[in-house]
């Protein structure tokens, strides 16, 4: 017997939606850890007057309502906005109603997620293990991914979890940027959306079970991590 | 080329400034000692380049920076060791991997050299039991000494110490002070120590300087420094001298050893050090007391032949520091401005010194 969505009951634009969906919240994710790790450092660091602003832009998507940020996402992405300008200018033209722009999109819309819990560990660490690493050699950019990156693991396990669960939820951003093309930018939240509107409620009703019990599973399954392990968290 | 220590820095905050001028040998330790706040550990980073003050730092034939040429070495450039206060392993490598940390930092053709001279570090350190350990599992003691042997293993040319023992509890740095010692018998590091205990001046010190808001208010080796009538400095207890003598015999029956000294000779209560080791005893002030013949018949058992040096007086209560030259070994002695005008003591002047109490510093 070979897995089809029909198996489960679930149409057939399931298996491609649920491809996609894990596709953008992991590269959202790496993106993300790749992005924040420095910014977390920076604001955790920094003496400068610029911290509290850029703290409070990047605490931002945290507030805002998902389709006020894909509204601004889908305007600087598109033909006249400054990101879509550039993207023409490179000869990839634009963004927009694409998976790229998903991810975009995707990336701004978690980015409290990533940056705070690793903030957090930056903070509580303190710069002695940086310093006692440079203090034997290390560069800091070596002493950066070789002794405060694994120092602070567990705020860097707690952001990419956060974001990678954060990334599956998201809806009002998608569609925004991304419409609601089905294997370009059709996921599942976007698909539950659909099943609702056809009142495919039995589908919507798996997907969205679906979707709960694995964000509920990631949730627990950290929480559990962070005892066992002693863990410090934001 | 110079093998000294010369440091030249200043640097100036709100509240605070660091003017310093110090040039120390490259060998042995160097404590610098003084209230928290007097700039010691500012001085120590500063050193390390973990801070920037303006000024000239030379460490052997290595200059780390002068600001005349513009030039500053980065701090993963220097050859240096640094132990903080508390031990800063890195609880993501076990002991072998901290230590291995900056070892494989070091150019290929020098890691074979650094190999041994941490291979001899684990020795004298005695943490060879502990390689295999997850740093976790290691006591407040055991993590310092990995520590140290860590910032050993870079073959560092200055092994910087900032107050290495003061995070640990009494019976603990009873326990990491020996392994001190022995570090400095058997490798060649220099090392500057922070401090604010005269417990470990008293241990450790080869050179003592005394930092207060920031300034050098006295440096030189160690039984100088501490025996000076003009700059008194309170070890926390008193204001004393530091004698180091060699054991010379041993009286079983009454539990004393017999110190000898350049000018004469001490009793002080029996160490176990075997014969012919040196021991460090302090001589507080308050216990000399000075005669102008050899008392015969008296309870006190030390008697020193001495030359006053310098009569300076001292505290509120018409005191004075009398400085003495036992031979070659300085002690202080605290009399009453009566008895010294009695005595009619002026530098120069043959005396006796008798000692009522000598306290082996261990």
């Amino acid at each position: 017997m070979s897995l089809t969505p029909a198996t489960w009951g679930l149409s057939p634009e399931a298996w491609p939606a649920l491809a996609l969906t894990l596709k953008l919240a992991g590269v959202t994710t790496v993106l993300l850890l790749m992005l924040g790790a420095p910014l977390a450092w920076w604001l955790a660091r920094t003496p400068s007057r610029w911290r509290e602003p850029v703290g409070a832009l990047v605490t931002l998507p945290l507030v805002l309502p998902p389709s006020v940020l894909g509204f601004y996402v889908l305007v600087a992405l598109g033909p006249h906005g400054p990101l879509g300008q550039f993207t023409q200018w490179l000869g990839w033209g634009t963004l927009s109603f694409s998976f790229s722009g998903l991810v975009i999109g995707s990336v701004v819309y978690s980015l409290p997620f990533a940056v705070q819990p690793l903030q957090a560990a930056f903070e509580a660490m303190g710069s002695r293990p940086m310093e006692a690493a440079m203090t034997l050699g290390a560069r800091p950019l070596d002493a950066f991914l070789t002794v405060a990156l694994p120092q602070a693991r567990h705020g860097v396990l707690t952001a990419a979890v956060l974001s990678f669960a954060h990334t599956l939820g998201e809806f009002g951003v998608v569609l925004m940027v991304g419409g609601n093309i089905p294997g370009q930018t059709r996921v599942l939240s976007t698909l539950i959306y659909g099943h609702v509107e056809a009142m495919e409620y039995a589908q919507a009703h798996l997907l969205a079970g679906g979707m709960a019990a694995f964000a509920f599973g990631v949730l627990l399954l950290l929480a559990v991590l962070k005892r066992r392990h002693g863990m410090r968290l934001s | 080329m110079s093998d000294a220590l010369d440091l030249k820095l200043s640097l100036h905050r709100p509240g605070f400034a660091l003017d310093v001028q110090l040039r120390l040998p490259a060998q042995g330790i160097s404590v610098l000692w003084g209230a928290s706040g007097s700039g010691k550990t500012t001085l120590l980073r500063c050193v390390a380049g973990l801070e920037r003050a303006r000024g000239r730092v030379q460490v052997g034939d290595a200059l780390w920076q002068d600001d005349d040429q513009a030039h500053f070495v980065p701090l993963w450039q220097r050859r240096l060791g640094m132990v903080f206060q508390e031990a800063s392993l890195f609880d993501h490598h076990d002991v072998r991997g901290n230590l291995h940390y900056g070892l494989h930092r070091l150019p290929k053709a020098q890691q074979p050299a650094a190999c041994q001279a941490l291979d001899q570090a684990i020795g004298v350190l005695g943490i060879g039991h502990l390689l295999d350990r997850p740093t976790q599992h290691l006591s407040g003691g055991e993590r310092q000494r990995v520590a140290i042997a860590r910032a050993l293993a870079v073959q560092p040319r200055l092994l910087l110490l900032d107050e290495p023992l003061a995070s640990l509890d009494g019976p603990r740095k009873r326990e990491v002070l020996p392994w001190l010692h022995a570090l400095r018998q058997h490798l060649q590091v220099p090392m500057l120590y922070v401090t604010h205990s005269g417990d470990e001046v008293a241990h450790l010190a080869d050179i003592l300087v005394v930092l207060e808001a920031g300034q050098v208010r006295a440096s030189g080796p160690v039984q100088e420094v501490l025996s000076s009538a003009q700059w008194p400095v309170h070890l926390g207890d008193d204001v004393g001298a530091l004698v180091t003598g060699v054991v010379a015999g041993l009286d079983a029956r009454w539990g004393l050893c017999r110190l000898a000294l350049p000018g004469g000779e001490l009793w002080a209560a029996a160490d176990d050090a075997p014969i012919g080791s040196a021991l460090r005893v302090r001589v507080l002030a308050r216990d000399v007391s000075i005669t102008l013949t050899r008392a015969e018949q008296t309870s006190i058992q030390n008697h020193v032949p001495c030359l006053v040096q310098q009569l300076v007086p001292h505290g509120p209560e018409q005191q004075v520091l009398v400085q003495l030259d036992a031979q070659g070994t300085p002690l202080l002695a605290r009399l009453t401005a009566r008895a010294v005008d009695q005595l009619q003591l002026r530098p120069g002047m043959p005396v006796w010194a008798q000692i009522k109490a000598v306290s082996l510093v261990r």
